[in-house]
């Protein structure tokens, strides 16, 4: 097999799952281990810095680092990652501090940012600081976007959101609020150098070919528009039956709402198997937690409707099978059709985008699915100066991904704002530097705790269903904060083996703990796989080859359990292993400008 | 400096028979120098008696002082053990085999355990044939006291701090076969595929059963010009032959050409195959193992694998002819019948 070329900054980045499954990237170990230390402030800015909303994300992120964390391959769960970032953000002191200051020397340019939200913020706070002018326009009285909106105060306080939106907004952007932007061609005509178009997906999908669904429109909603008018005050009460249909983190939202707005007896009915619901795990605990019932596998049939009154609903009962090809498919069940009294219903069966406002005949072309044609990597749309970023640009995902995309949308615009080619983009900022300290001490807390995983405690159920203002999650508090932050594997503290050093003495075998190394002759990776200390059957994770020692055999080392303890380096007598801490940052935009 | 091991593990790993981890075999963090071959021989007999499916409380670890007698701390963490003094674990292990016949007897010592301080227990060891698995950890210095030569470093091999050795070394292989012993193998640290199967047939093996393991000292005894360095073991190994233990319960499956091969079969009814045999070499011919040792000596070869291995070994116990049962859990009345039954004796004598 080929020898690991360590030098390709991809390498050891995959080898910190957490961060690699991160969209933004963000370094997490960095921010844990600053943490642990009790450097809440920094650890906030590394976050800041790469994912923009570390209150908000700390409380509201879908995790995608979770199930990627090592952790979770050793023992039974993950780091609490996402909390984690919260104690970062709730314990921080003065940010501002180490913030980019206004006012910045203008550079001329003007860019149009189309949608308040975190896609649009993202750009903004990565184009201020090198001297655009920007100009946000958004129709809410505030921004934010759907995190206003859609998520509920008592999962995301109004407090952390304004707090972080106005990190950006205070970098001098110029908002245009309360203007809803029916026309790009009104935009386009405004001499902007580029617009960006954070839209989101806003349009709740309906049902409206369901038998029923206009008798009694007063009392079904759509998920997002209700969850929007509680957010601005326009509603305040719901019936005491609810029925909510959908199975997503909406529909979790939407219920756990409804229970705070009188709400009494407030179902979530879905189509797919519990197991198979597109909401978060803990999104959904926490609704049965509050004493909401997750009825699955109904599919909806028709809206009961009496003398104008709405009812409740019938649903199908349906279960889940694999059919020839594998595909699951859901077929009735045969049992009796489901009545369920309600007397609202909220409909959370996904989201969509919608571009009304978006003239066709600007250049900027539409797919059969009347999405703009984007390209993945620049986010530029087929109008040079226009670009997409968020769920306005690929459809709906999370807020985290709506970052990630507004930092590459950011660095086209700049690129594009300067005439450069879009497609040159620079390699991301990579650091690797030995943590060894003397001959068996490490600049890094290398022991491994047994610590199972701590639990956020959560406000008394009795408060919070009482006032939807009130946050159920109470966050960690420092001890458990600090606990939490001990798991972490930190597996940017990378295992670096040099060939030419090692007198094959076995040690490093002996005592990793995870058997993780093997020195045996060379062979292909799938023939190498089965003639490990272990079987490395993880074909996700990468095997780590030597080049080919005095012996004519190589070091092979499994990358998907080890522990990053450092043992295997504490242990090797001429430092063929070393551990050395790996940083990893995407560029952002203008990062590199005083070089080019 | 780590002094704990985490306690995580591949989650992957096998159970034995016995439906234990490999994890259940392992001791304490081990304390020596990084790079200590003496871990790497800690880490066979770990794995090896993983493989045997030994129960730990079966087996009980006895040593001497040194380096090499520091490490039962580090395998086999829930065995017996028994850390005696500088050269007398022989007669201790005499003492608990012949207390109790059912446990398994693993010795550890080192050069200077052995073949200096200890050598008038070890030669009468052998002579004795008790059933116990001798390894000697053999690195040519004294760690322990910053690296003088031992009686084992070879005429000629230079020390880290410059000088030559002028005595000639004592062989313990050579001397354990001129004192009769029924099992003789030498091997390599740094070569587990060739120690652990012969850690597994010298635990078969009823009777004395000497592995002389080359462990080279990373801190005093690796320098160029030292003849127990990785580096000069490495260049001048020479295997007897390929070894490979098959327990009586499996059977063999890969057939192997003749002349090149041989099983040898041990009392228990495991096999050992020995594959690769190298010309003029029986291992059961006394004479011709004796030749083959003084042959790589000549050479300036360090010959390994198996060396001598007699089939028909006869134990202390088989010699003696003591009681099956294990004198420990004999009752004091089955051990001090009374004055009736040395009446009986002194009438059988008359």
């Amino acid at each position: 097999m080929q020898a690991t070329d360590i030098k390709n900054p991809e390498y050891f980045h995959k080898v910190v799952d957490c961060q690699y499954a991160c969209p933004a990237h963000t370094p997490v170990p960095e921010y844990i281990r600053l943490i642990a230390a009790g450097k809440y402030t920094e650890a906030y800015m590394i976050n800041w810095e790469s994912n923009v909303f570390p209150g908000v994300l700390g409380r509201t992120c879908d995790r995608p680092c979770e199930p990627a964390c090592r952790r979770g391959r050793v023992e039974e769960e993950p780091v609490a990652i996402c909390r984690l970032k919260r104690v970062a953000a709730d314990n921080k002191g003065d940010v501002s501090l180490h913030m980019p200051k206004g006012p910045f020397p203008a550079n001329g340019k003007k860019i149009a940012l189309i949608g308040g939200g975190p896609a649009s913020l993202t750009v903004a706070r990565d184009l201020a600081p090198l001297g655009y002018e920007i100009h946000l326009y958004d129709d809410q009285e505030f921004g934010g976007g759907m995190m206003r909106s859609q998520i509920p105060s008592f999962r995301l306080p109004d407090e952390v959101l304004s707090q972080e939106v106005n990190y950006i907004l205070d970098l001098g952007i110029h908002t245009h609020f309360k203007s809803y932007v029916h026309s790009l061609k009104d935009i386009l005509s405004k001499d902007y150098d580029a617009v960006f178009v954070g839209t989101g997906a806003p349009k709740g999908k309906d049902l409206p070919d369901l038998p029923g669904r206009w008798d009694a429109k007063e009392n079904i909603h759509i998920g997002i528009q209700w969850l929007a008018n509680v957010a601005f005050e326009h509603t305040a009460k719901i019936g005491k039956k609810v029925i909510v249909v959908g199975g997503g983190n909406t529909a979790m939202d939407c219920c756990r709402t409804s229970r705070r707005l009188g709400g009494e007896e407030v179902k979530v009915v879905v189509r797919s198997p519990f197991s198979e619901m597109k909401a978060s795990p803990w999104e959904k605990e926490d609704a049965m937690h509050e004493d909401i019932p997750i009825l699955d596998c109904h599919v909806p049939k028709s809206f009961v409707v009496e003398n104008g009154q709405l009812k409740g609903m019938r649903f199908e009962k349906v279960m889940a099978i694999k059919d020839d090809s594998g595909k699951r498919k859901l077929v009735p069940s045969g049992e009796p059709e489901v009545f369920i009294e309600a007397d609202e219903i909220l409909l959370a069966i996904g989201q969509e985008n919608s571009f009304p406002w978006i003239e066709r005949d600007l250049g900027i072309e539409f797919d059969q699915w009347e999405m703009p044609k984007v390209d993945a990597i620049t986010h530029q749309s087929t109008l040079s100066n226009v670009f997409f970023g968020g769920d306005a640009a690929f459809g709906p995902k999370n807020v985290i991904t709506a970052v990630a995309q507004g930092h590459q949308a950011a660095i086209s615009i700049d690129l594009y704002c300067q005439g450069k080619n879009l497609t040159e983009r620079l390699h991301p900022m990579v650091n690797l530097v030995s943590q060894k300290m003397g001959i068996h001490e490490w600049a890094y807390d290398s022991k491994i705790v047994d610590d199972l995983r701590y639990i956020v405690p959560q406000a008394d159920k009795k408060l919070t269903l009482k006032d939807r203002k009130k946050e159920v999650e109470l966050g960690f508090d420092l001890e458990n904060g600090f606990k939490e932050a001990q798991r972490c594997l930190n597996c940017d503290v990378q295992t670096v083996f040099t060939t030419s050093r090692c007198i094959e003495c076995d040690a490093c075998v002996d005592i990793c703990p995870t058997s993780c190394i093997s020195f045996v002759d060379d062979g292909e990776e799938m023939d190498l796989r089965t003639r490990l200390s272990a079987p490395a059957n993880n074909l996700t994770q990468d095997l780590y080859v030597s080049e080919v020692l005095p012996t004519k055999r190589v070091m092979v080392k499994d990358e998907d359990v080890c522990l990053h303890c450092g043992l295997c380096a504490e242990r090797c007598p001429t430092t063929a292993w070393d551990m050395q801490k790996y940083f990893y940052q995407v560029t952002k935009a203008g990062s590199c400008k005083h070089i080019l | 400096m780590s002094y704990i091991k985490p306690s995580f593990r591949h989650p992957e790993l096998p159970v034995n028979t016995l439906g234990y981890k490999r994890k259940d075999y392992e001791g304490s963090l081990s304390t020596l120098c990084a790079g200590c071959g003496h871990d790497s021989i800690s880490g066979a007999l770990i794995q090896a008696c993983f493989e045997l499916n030994i129960e730990p409380h079966r087996l009980a670890k006895l040593s001497g002082i040194g380096c090499s007698s520091k490490t039962p701390t580090y395998f086999l963490g829930n065995s017996h053990g028994f850390n005696s003094v500088h050269g007398r674990m022989p007669s201790v292990a005499t003492g608990a085999n012949l207390a109790n016949r059912d446990l398994i007897y693993l010795g550890v010592s080192g050069d200077g355990d052995t073949a200096s301080i200890g050598m008038g227990q070890f030669v009468h060891l052998i002579r004795r044939n008790l059933n116990i698995t001798y390894i000697v950890m053999n690195n040519g210095c004294y760690g322990l006291t910053k690296g003088q030569d031992s009686a084992t470093a070879d005429k000629g091999s230079k020390s880290k701090a410059g000088s030559t050795n002028l005595f000639q070394n004592i062989d313990l292989p050579g001397l354990a076969m001129e004192l009769g012993a029924g099992f003789v193998a030498r091997s390599f640290s740094g070569d587990k595929v060739q120690l652990i199967p012969l850690i597994k047939a010298a635990l078969a093996h009823p009777g004395f059963a000497l592995i002389d393991v080359i462990s080279p000292c990373v801190t005093f005894n690796n320098n160029v010009g030292s003849t127990k360095s990785y580096d000069y073991v490495r260049q001048h190994v020479d295997a007897t032959a390929t070894v490979d233990f098959v327990p009586h319960a499996a059977e063999i499956k890969t057939t192997y050409e003749a002349g090149s091969n041989k099983l040898v079969s041990m009392h228990d009814g495991s096999l050992i195959k020995l594959n690769k045999l190298q010309a003029d070499w029986d291992p059961t011919n006394r004479d011709s193992a004796v030749h083959a040792l003084h042959e790589a000596n000549s050479k300036g070869e360090i010959l390994t694998g198996l060396i001598y291995i007699n089939e028909e070994s006869q134990d202390l116990h088989q010699l003696l002819n003591t009681s099956k049962k294990p004198l420990n859990t004999l009752s004091e009345k089955q051990l001090c019948p009374g004055p009736e039954a040395l009446m009986d004796i002194n009438q059988g004598l008359r």
